[in-house]
C-alpha cells in the first residue's frame, strides 16, 4: 500500500509540473514572443528614422530596408521590413521575398509577417479594406499602396506572389504589392492573401500628405 | 517518494530561507526555458508559417 501511494504522489507530482510547463510555454509563445519582437522592431524602426538606411537594392538577407505603415493597423504601427522571408527574419518584422520586385518597381513586391506570436504585424490583416493605404518608406522614399483585393489560398499557392498574379511568365505592367500571413489565426492550413497596387510616391523631401494617412470608412 | 519534498529537504537553513531558495529555483528554471527551450520548441508549432511557397 504504502508503495502505491508512494507511486501515486510521484505521479501526482509529474503531472502538476508538466502543467506549469505547459502554462508556460503557452505564456511564452502568446506574451514573451510579442515582448521580444516589439522591443527589437522598435528599436530597428528608430535607428531607419534616424537616418540610418540600407538601400532596397543593396539589401542582403535580414538587412532592413523599409519601414511599413499600415493606417487601418493604428497611427503608430511601424513594422521593419527585411529582406528575405526565413524563419529568423519573419520573428523579428516582416519580410520581403526577395526575388520578387522592390517597392515601387513594376512587378509584384511581396512581403510575408507573422499573424500570431513574434510581434505579430499582420494580425489584423483580415480587416484591411479596398482603398486602405500601405505606406512602404525606404531610404529616398514613400510608396504608397492601395489594397485591392484579398484571398485566401493553398500553402502551397505561389502563384499570388507572381509578377502577374495567377499569370506564370506575363510582362507585368503594373507595380504592385502582395502581403502573405498564415490563416486561420494558429494555423498554417491555408494563407491569408492580400493585393494592393502602387498609388503615389512621394520623395523624403516632400513627405506624405496628411490626408493619405487618413483611414477612411 | 516525493521529489518536491527531496528538494525541499535538500535546502539549507530556517523555512523563511527555504522559501527564498525554492523561489530562486525556479525562477532560474523559467528562465533556462524561456532563454532555451521553448525557442527550441517553437519552429514545431503548427502557426508559425506565413510564406507562399513549397
Amino acid at each position: 500500500m504504502r508503495v502505491v501511494r508512494g507511486l501515486l504522489g510521484l505521479l501526482g507530482e509529474v503531472l502538476i509540473t508538466a502543467g506549469a510547463f505547459l502554462l508556460l510555454f503557452v505564456a511564452w509563445q502568446l506574451w514573451w514572443t510579442d515582448v521580444v519582437s516589439d522591443t527589437d522592431a522598435q528599436a530597428v524602426v528608430t535607428t531607419m528614422e534616424n537616418g540610418s538606411w540600407v538601400q532596397p537594392e543593396q539589401a542582403q538577407l535580414g538587412d532592413a530596408f523599409a519601414i511599413v505603415r499600415i493606417p487601418r493597423f493604428g497611427a503608430d504601427y511601424a513594422r521593419p521590413l527585411y529582406q528575405g522571408t526565413t524563419r529568423d527574419v519573419l520573428m523579428r518584422g516582416l519580410g520581403h521575398y526577395s526575388d520578387t520586385a522592390e517597392p515601387g518597381q513594376i512587378g509584384n513586391f511581396s512581403i510575408a509577417g507573422h499573424r500570431t506570436t513574434h510581434g505579430k504585424p499582420f494580425n489584423q490583416i483580415a480587416e484591411l479594406k479596398t482603398g486602405d493605404v500601405v505606406l512602404v518608406e525606404t531610404a529616398d522614399t514613400y510608396f504608397v499602396y492601395r489594397v485591392t483585393a484579398e484571398e485566401i489560398v493553398a500553402p502551397t499557392q505561389t502563384s499570388v506572389i507572381w509578377p502577374v498574379p495567377g499569370k506564370q511568365h506575363a510582362k507585368p505592367s503594373q507595380a504592385l504589392l502582395t502581403m502573405t500571413s498564415c490563416h486561420p489565426e494558429f494555423s498554417s492550413r491555408e494563407r491569408y492573401v492580400v493585393h494592393g497596387v502602387l498609388d503615389a510616391t512621394y520623395s523624403r523631401a516632400e513627405g506624405v500628405p496628411d490626408e493619405v494617412l487618413k483611414v477612411v470608412g | 517518494m516525493s521529489f518536491y519534498g527531496w528538494l525541499w529537504r535538500l535546502l539549507p537553513g530556517p523555512k523563511l530561507v527555504k522559501v527564498l531558495e525554492a523561489a530562486v529555483l525556479f525562477a532560474l528554471v523559467v528562465a533556462a526555458l524561456f532563454a532555451w527551450v521553448f525557442p527550441a520548441l517553437d519552429p514545431l508549432m503548427p502557426f508559425n508559417n506565413n510564406t507562399v511557397g513549397q
